[in-house]
């Protein structure tokens, strides 16, 4: 038999039809829903008198707008809580079922689909949301839509699409102490470029993969469309099918045993072809920290601020001396000699508990330095806050002088009141340093959770390798 | 969908590679439940100098003089001339909306994130895609020619420009398709309906799992 990819295989299981150029229909397993892309949507249902194809398909959860401090009096911002509101009231006129506000198990939705057994490998998932491809961590192929597309496939359970190309990332060999998930993504970036992905769906390969847990695959899988991929994935493995079994959704009984089954046959056959591979050594990443405007102005914690001087492209240069300017940095600044004032440990790359464990270990009797005016830890779902209080960590936070929060998005993208100041500069755990991002005018500086706490309680950039733990 | 088949119309430059959603529509418009009324705040937080939110009355705010779009020989800009990788980010579709709501129906870039393409091709904007040297020689040619105008042949896959010059452009076939007549993907995909049906119950017999729920 022909030897295929993931993807070829989670491709092949999908497709309804296809015409001869190669466009298809492709049936969707599951489709994750917010407030933010979802209510034209919703709206464009009811004016053509459409209704859902398969409402438990769907899941839906507010993330993006809620507060992420006190919620018994409800959301003070008006416009927010209209959002969410049409949410909650759109999910009951069509049907789906919806993690509010108040639940414990609401939070960032590419988050509380693994957690919920939401995600299950072998699916095609979708979400009006670029970051859909963090679900590919556990073998499906999952990928952001547009708002449209979440009307097709709310009335159609289908979606019109042709196959991408493919690509595999190979991390070979294992990554040193401190190297972490978001450090590899980071390196991937800075090697292939944000647009280096376009047009293809890429699957992360390699030890250095591997030994990730699935948590950490997650992590990389997130930032796949930062790379400017379609979509990222890995294959099912051990690790995979311990994470899924028993989650509240997932498959019982003699349906566990036989989707268990079927999972494992979801991995590249040797000898798959793909279009194109990329490797890189994983011995050779060391801590990353963004110093511009893209993900991929992104350098190691012993490098410098780069000089637009030495960069030969026109385009290249304007771009990197607007971005510098932005960011009010000076060309050749040591990244040690960064200091920010706000820290912001969050967000669907690195708000679980394993990034929060990470980050504690860090500030653990510490105090926040005297520079930092503001940080937070914004865990990525109810679920994952309990935990973390139930291991003493919020107490550990909250002690170095962290405020401890409700789950949502929060400062990634700043929809709520969680926002940069302009001008502000934040250690984030984030995955988009756009101008603006934060907030107007606010600086953003990419770094893993454990890189995030060591500028913390250090107050500029520090290799956290070189800290006493 | 509004179609589109063939535009003459007036250019701007944008001359920035990796122009992000967040930058063609700041978050803070994302609160909006409609799908129109964006293109006044179309890269608001370029083209302002205060901060805009939502409901804001943009016709008495402090506009940003140095920014393309604000200057007098670009007004009534139909087609956006940009550099790689325009619209990466975010899927907000409200990027393609504020684009479509202030009057631009074509962008014209070296490439594009695949989200946003696929959903400015809902909306019925064209993203044409030319090498970067074509490109770089319509940004020189623009620069140096007010109310400069370039002619987009859809039909035909032609940019051809005022001293005569033809850029071809590759396009999806069924993109190509759905543009030129507006067909609505929704109402096109309900003629499956009987495979989609058989496509499920086969999938409740190979994967029951997926339908326990
Ligand atoms: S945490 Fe940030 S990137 Fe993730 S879904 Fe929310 S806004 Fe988007």
């Amino acid at each position: 038999m022909h030897a295929k990819t993931l993807y070829d295989k989670l491709w092949k299981r999908h497709v309804v039809r296809c015409d001869d150029d190669g466009t298809c229909l492709l049936y969707i397993d599951r489709q994750l829903v917010h407030e933010v892309t979802s209510p034209q949507a919703f709206e464009g249902l009811r004016l053509t008198g459409r209704r859902p194809w398969r409402s438990a398909a769907n899941v839906a959860v507010p993330d993006h707008n809620v507060p992420t401090t006190d919620r018994s009096g409800g959301i003070a911002e008006p416009l927010s809580r209209l959002q969410v509101e049409t949410l909650d009231a759109n999910c009951a006129e069509f049907g789906i079922n919806e993690f509010v506000m108040n639940d414990v198990r609401q939070g960032i939705v590419h988050i509380i689909g693994p957690e919920q057994g939401l995600t299950l490998p072998g699916m095609t998932i979708v979400c009006g949301d670029s970051h859909t491809s963090t679900h590919g961590a556990l073998g499906t192929l999952a990928f952001g839509i547009g708002t449209s597309e979440v009307e097709h496939v709310l009335a159609t359970q289908c979606l019109i699409q042709k196959k991408a190309r493919n690509m595999l990332v190979s991390v070979d060999g294992q990554a040193g102490r401190g190297v972490t998930a978001k450090d590899i993504m980071l390196a991937i970036i800075g090697e292939i470029g944000t647009a280096g992905g376009t047009g293809y769906v890429i699957e992360y390969g390699g030890d250095a993969i591997q030994a990730l847990s699935v948590e950490g695959r997650m992590t990389v899988c997130n930032m796949s469309i930062e790379a400017g991929a379609k979509a990222g994935m890995i294959a099912v493995d051990d690790k995979t099918i311990a994470y899924v079994k028993g989650r509240p959704f997932a498959p019982k009984g003699d349906l566990w045993a036989q989707a268990e089954a079927d999972w494992r046959t979801l991995h590249s056959d040797p000898g798959a072809h793909y279009d194109r591979i990329v490797h890189l050594d994983a011995a050779a990443i060391q801590p990353q920290v963004t110093w511009g405007t893209s993900p991929e102005m992104v350098t190691t914690i012993d490098g410098r601020v780069p000089d637009p001087a030495d960069e030969p492209d026109p385009v290249k240069r304007e771009g990197m001396k607007a971005a510098l300017e932005y960011m009010g940095l000076a060309a050749n600044t040591p990244i040690v000699e960064i200091y920010p004032d706000t820290v912001f440990l969050g967000s669907c790359t690195n708000a679980r508990i394993e990034d929060l464990r990470a980050a504690a270990a860090i500030v653990k009797g510490h105090k926040l330095a005297g520079n930092i005016k503001r940080a937070l830890v914004v865990p990525g779902s109810g679920l994952v806050k309990k935990q973390a209080e139930e291991e003493g960590l919020d107490t550990i936070f909250k002690a170095c002088g962290f405020e401890w929060r409700e789950a949502g998005c929060s400062m990634c993208l700043g929809m709520n009141e969680d926002r940069l100041s302009p001008k502000e500069r934040c250690a984030s755990t984030s995955n988009r340093n756009f101008e603006g991002r934060q907030g107007q005018g606010g600086r953003t500086h990419l770094v893993s959770p454990a890189m995030a706490a060591a500028a913390a309680i250090t107050g500029h950039f520090i290799d956290v390798r070189t800290l006493e733990v | 969908m509004q179609a589109f088949r063939h535009l003459n119309g007036l250019v701007a430059p944008l001359d920035r590679s990796n122009v992000d959603t967040d930058a063609i529509i700041p978050k803070q418009f994302l609160k909006s439940i409609k799908r129109t009324g964006f293109g006044p705040n179309l890269f608001d937080e370029w083209r302002y100098r205060d901060h805009g939110e939502l409901g804001m009355d943009c016709s008495k705010r402090p506009l940003n003089p140095d920014f393309v779009l604000n200057q007098p020989r670009y007004q009534g800009v139909q087609i956006l001339l940009a550099r790689d990788n325009f619209g990466c980010g975010s899927s907000r579709e409200h990027a393609p909306w504020a684009i479509l709501d202030f009057g631009i129906r074509v962008v014209i870039a070296p490439s594009f994130a695949d989200i946003f393409a696929n959903n400015c091709c809902k909306n019925g904007i064209l993203p044409v895609v030319l090498s970067s040297a074509e490109v770089s020689r319509l940004f020189v040619e623009v620069d140096a020619t007010p109310g400069y105008c370039l002619d987009v042949d859809l039909e035909k896959q032609r940019v051809t420009t005022p001293g005569g010059d033809v850029f071809t452009f590759a396009i999806d076939d069924f993109r190509k398709k759905c543009l030129l007549e507006g067909l609505d993907e929704i109402s096109l995909t309900m003629q499956f309906v009987a495979e989609i049906k058989d496509f499920e119950a086969r999938r409740m017999l190979a994967e029951p799992w997926l339908f326990s729920g």
